[in-house]
């Protein structure tokens, strides 16, 4: 039987292997080879693995003893700041090109013991930092829609792939909107979970507080599946959720969805995904869910604290690269010359950036202007959504103020790509699960260009959005 | 806006042990201008002052035991250090 890779799902790779159609190994080879073609020009890969045989057999050992799962044999591609034990984790900086995992991070775990096979690591931004993949040590990854665009970031490589059919899903993370940016931009559907739903234990830390694992997929149905294999209390995570907080809650009948109307209309925000966007809350209503205007005052600060607490963060967790434990060692005369000189030639310009700026934020005399009152105004910005959660189920809001643009248009000033983040990076600060569903395109140069929903939900009520998500991507798909 | 002097960032490299070329020095100057006026801006926010308070996720920690074999991780652990010696990790001399 041939693979049609452009319409295959989870759910059918899983139907047509239970059935012996074709085995995991032709599935995997089918993507394989479609990766490969692709990749010269898109980027989306830094590495295929070479084992897949290896994983394949697992995956046809599990089908043949009827124990196979709903990811036995999906072929997965993996962001490459998530440790697979004994292949190269680079976090896409030169200072660990060859660096190599000692252990498996807890959702490679969880992925293996299902039989789910790994294609590749996938390009990012230089340890998840910027908003495009243009930050990555080895070149930028190109959108799959129109191979002049950025495919966002800081999952790039991972949404990319999956939009090219050169994996069926991926892993990303997220730390301010690096899987619901990408998929915005490259028409797939990205969750970034409630944080501590996931465990973080193998995840390269950027910035602690607001990290989680993430999915990406084509479908609403498949993003769940692949969260729903890879969440789970881990004693590995200090900040995972017991199991009980995390259990699923029921969907609705009717939904109330608030939209922040005063904050989403910002400035920036373009005509087209402003249409999309109205268009997709009439379609909310015509299904008969309510859709209720909401204030939240504090919002529109939430993008300052986040580039405060993200800096600060990453300052005190990139100090671990030095040159001394792994990766790259600048040749120095001594111990101090080292330091310095690993940093320097080992990390990118947008790294170094967020290091001075967390020192500068993290300095006595600075520390409470900054720091503390971004840490504050956390809390204040927790207890806007706590209200606005008494009386709506999912908040709706764009997930970027315009379609993917051009490589190079925003490289150049960090503060106009740090304020495309303005709608994604909320969830973040808040802890909250937030979901990027295809609303809708865009014609620009003859290319059409995804645009993406943001719907975020009270922690751990991840069903709310799928059930949203769900309803969006009908809508988007019967146009 | 606020104004860095080149000091500043001297000072901020050298705080974070990072060796800076000048040409990098002069592209991040302006760019930590605009970024931290942007984010001071905050500062004009009145709230009360709320100290970060334990949610419902919170730092679980386990008891204080040995939780590997030893030596299970040595090996591949010292495969990644630049220098090493007699299973140890080698650094270059401290003064």
């Amino acid at each position: 039987m041939t693979i049609t890779l452009e319409t295959i799902t989870v759910a059918s790779a899983h139907e047509a292997m239970q059935k012996g159609e074709y085995t995991p190994l032709q599935l995997a080879h089918a993507f394989l080879d479609e990766a490969k073609k692709q990749n010269p020009d898109m980027n989306a890969y830094l590495e295929f693995y070479d084992d897949i045989e290896a994983q394949a057999k697992i995956a046809s050992d599990l089908f043949a003893s009827g124990k196979a799962g709903m990811l036995t044999g999906i072929p997965v591609a993996v962001k490459d700041n998530i440790l697979v034990k004994g292949k190269i984790a680079s976090g896409a900086s030169k200072i660990l090109v060859n660096h190599v995992a000692t252990y498996d991070a807890t959702v490679i775990t969880k992925l293996k013991a299902q039989g789910a096979i790994l294609l590749g690591r996938t390009n990012m931004d230089e340890f998840a930092m910027g908003s495009t993949t243009e930050n990555s040590a080895f070149g930028v990854t190109k959108n799959p829609s129109d191979t002049t665009r950025v495919a966002g970031g800081t999952s790039g490589g991972s949404a990319a792939a999956v939009a090219m059919r050169g994996a069926l899903v991926a892993l990303g993370s997220d730390t301010g909107g690096s899987v619901r940016l990408p998929a915005s931009f490259c028409g797939l559907v990205g969750l970034k979970p409630t944080y501590g739903a996931v465990s973080r234990y193998g995840l390269m830390a950027t910035a602690s507080s607001l990290d989680q694992i993430g999915t990406l997929a084509h479908t609403v149905t498949e993003a769940r599946e692949l969260f729903q294999a890879i969440k789970g209390h881990d004693t590995l995570d200090s900040t995972s959720m017991s199991d009980e907080l995390t259990k699923e809650v029921s969907q609705k009948s009717k939904l109330r969805i608030g939209v922040p109307r005063k904050f989403v209309d910002t400035p920036g925000l373009s005509q087209d995904v402003r249409d999309a966007f109205l268009s997709t809350l009439e379609h909310f209503k015509k299904e008969g869910h309510e859709v209720v205007d909401i204030e939240l005052p504090y919002l529109k600060y939430a993008l300052p604290t986040y580039y405060i607490i993200n800096p600060a963060e990453i300052s005190a967790n990139l100090a671990r690269y030095d040159g001394i434990r792994y990766g790259y060692s600048s040749e120095s005369d001594n111990l101090r010359e080292v330091y310095f000189n690993s940093r320097g030639e080992g990390f990118g310009e947008e790294v170094k950036r967020r290091i001075l700026l967390g020192t500068y934020i993290l300095s006595a005399g600075y520390y409470d202007a900054y720091y503390n009152k971004a840490n504050s105004l956390r809390e204040v910005i927790r207890d806007d959504f706590s209200k606005a959660f008494a009386s709506v189920d999912v908040i709706a809001t764009p997930t970027a103020p315009t379609a993917a643009y051009k490589i190079g248009e925003k490289s150049s000033d960090p503060l106009a790509m740090y304020l495309g983040d303005i709608f994604t990076v909320t969830a973040n600060v808040a802890g909250l699960p937030a979901l990027s569903v295809p609303m809708g395109e865009t014609v620009d140069g003859g290319k059409r260009l995804s645009l993406g929903i943001q719907l975020m939900a009270n922690m751990c009520h991840e069903e709310l959005l799928f059930q949203a998500g769900s309803i969006v991507e009908t809508a988007w798909q019967h146009q | 806006m606020l104004k860095l002097k080149q000091e500043d960032i001297d000072n901020l490299a050298a705080l974070a042990r990072i060796t800076l070329t000048e040409k990098e020095k002069t592209a991040l100057l302006p760019t930590l201008e605009s970024i931290i006026s942007y984010v001071g801006e905050i500062s004009e926010v009145v709230t009360e002052d709320r100290p970060s308070k334990v949610g419902v996720v919170k730092n679980v920690l386990r008891e204080d035991v040995q939780t590997r074999g030893s030596g299970e991780y040595t090996d591949a652990v010292l495969k990644n250090a630049p220098l090493t010696e007699d299973g140890y990790v080698k650094v270059k001399q401290i003064f």
